[in-house]
């Protein structure tokens, strides 16, 4: 830090104003996106005020963590090599987070799924004719495992 | 040709780093315990971000999940059933930003070698980690004692169609003000829990004089004492499971399901176990860090770093752990009552 101590003082008290300003805006988005506050926004449009406010809501989210990493924790500060050593395996995070965010969507897709064939009428088939390995097998080689 | 060789050598002895591995020289410029704080932290990120990664792909595989303006709505000294929603939870927020930026001016005094600036610092910070601990501590004795969720059962939850709800008698139940008892497709529910009484305790007899079913006219709630020989007890406008859970019954006014009476189901079971693990590794952590916080400052009061040749670094590796739990809340407060 190239500041003086009266300097930094005074940046502190701008950092501390600046992440609880966000932190409001946050909550007020949050608020907006629910259908708590400015309820006719929600009403007209449910989903795109769900999905913009929460947008919203995260990019503020990551700039709070990007000014207590690099003020805070004086990240800014640092030579470039220790900065990157930290900060370049937290990308893995982007591929886990894509990917298991995937899968739990495609989770969600076959529960759904689940329940819609249990739903369905059971169909009357015809039982094929005996083919497996084993005596009572009525649906293929597999059931001898 | 042998002075261009000699040229080589002596470049070669230049750079081949001898100086490196000779002591005294940090590698990327800062101390080895700050590099390693920075490394614990690294894999202490990839621990939260495991557990917040998984909380995602649960909530994404669940069809309904409860809304946190519905679910984080209750505060202290509130008067019952009135809410608030999120306003709680954003003052522990601010709760911890404060004691995030007290320990920015304790590493700043640590710097001047202000040693009576440091100790008070420190202690604010101490004071804003319990109070963040305290607040988490109600929260979390409202949400079990009160809002009975646990690690595997989860009474909130979202209405997926309109509805209206039903009387003892099975006719539409109405408010206070006698507008009908109903709710919208997205409207979040709490399943209450009757207070389960052994057979012949005179105080379940009272309630059921009052007609007392669990009903939630206004938004109160009032108790309802059911026998423990009663359940489950399924009546025309409530279900009572074995463990005194009341699902109310709605007749659906919306949708496929239209005109059929459905009961109140449990919530996904994975809200509570996910919430109680994350924000309870969460609070270990600033638990952890209190603790740490008030040895460091005992240390610092007592002149110790006074002593040390790398002078208040202590008070900055301690300040990296903080910020960083200051840091993970960030995510928290975003996944679970933000979004």
């Amino acid at each position: 830090m190239h500041l003086s101590y009266e300097e930094s003082k005074k940046h502190v008290v701008k950092g501390l104003i600046l992440l609880a300003v966000i932190t409001l805006i946050e909550v007020f988005l949050s608020l907006i996106g629910k259908g708590d506050l400015l309820s006719g926004l929600s009403a007209a449009a449910p989903k795109v005020t769900l999905l913009v406010t929460g947008l919203l809501i995260i990019v503020l989210s990551i700039y709070k963590a990007y000014y207590i990493i690099g003020d805070f924790m004086h990240m800014k500060y640092e030579v470039r090599g220790l900065a990157m050593s930290v900060l370049l395996p937290t990308l893995l995070l982007v591929w886990a987070i894509i990917a298991f965010l995937q899968e739990g969507g495609s989770w969600g897709a076959r529960r759904e799924w689940v329940r819609e064939k249990d739903k369905a009428p059971a169909e009357q088939t015809a039982k094929p004719k005996q083919q497996g390995m084993l005596p009572g097998s009525e649906d293929g080689w597999y059931r001898m495992f | 040709m042998a002075s261009k060789t000699d040229h080589l050598e002596r470049e070669h002895e230049v750079h081949d780093g001898k100086e490196d591995w000779s002591g005294g020289k940090e590698p990327m410029n800062v101390s080895y315990g700050k590099l390693m704080m920075w490394y614990f932290l690294l894999s202490d990120a990839f621990t939260f971000a495991g557990l917040l990664i998984a909380y995602g792909a649960l909530r994404f595989s669940s069809p309904s999940w409860p809304s946190p303006d519905f679910v984080f709505s209750t505060y202290p000294f509130g008067k019952e059933g009135s809410h608030l929603p999120l306003i709680f939870v954003t003052i522990m927020s601010f709760v911890l930003i404060i004691s995030s930026v007290t320990m920015v001016r304790a590493v700043q005094e640590g710097k001047r070698e202000n040693k009576n600036g440091v100790v008070f610092w420190l202690l604010m910070t101490v004071l804003g980690g319990a109070s963040f601990l305290g607040c988490q501590a109600w929260e979390w004795t409202n949400l079990i004692v009160k809002e009975n969720m646990s690690v595997t059962t989860n009474p909130f939850s979202v209405h997926n169609a309109g509805g209206v709800y039903l009387n003892a008698d099975g006719s539409e139940a109405k408010k206070e003000d006698g507008s009908p008892d109903k709710f919208e497709s997205g409207d979040g529910y709490l399943i209450h829990r009757a207070t389960i009484l052994k057979d012949g305790d005179p105080r379940g007899q009272a309630s059921h004089e009052a007609g007392g079913h669990g009903d939630e006219a206004g938004g109160h709630h009032h108790e309802v004492f059911v026998y423990e020989s009663q359940l489950p007890l399924d009546e025309a406008g409530q279900y009572i499971d074995e463990r005194g859970y009341i699902h109310k019954k709605f007749k659906v006014t919306e949708g496929d399901n239209a005109g059929k009476v459905m009961t109140e189901e449990f919530g996904p079971k994975a809200f509570g176990a996910l919430f109680f693990f994350i924000t309870g590794f969460h609070g270990f952590h600033v638990f952890s860090g209190v603790a740490f916080l008030l040895i460091i400052a005992i240390n610092a009061a007592s002149g110790l770093y006074v002593a040390r040749k790398n002078g208040y670094e202590m008070v900055e590796k301690i300040g990296l752990y903080w910020h960083f739990v200051d840091l993970v809340w960030v995510f928290v407060f975003l996944v679970f009552y933000l979004l």
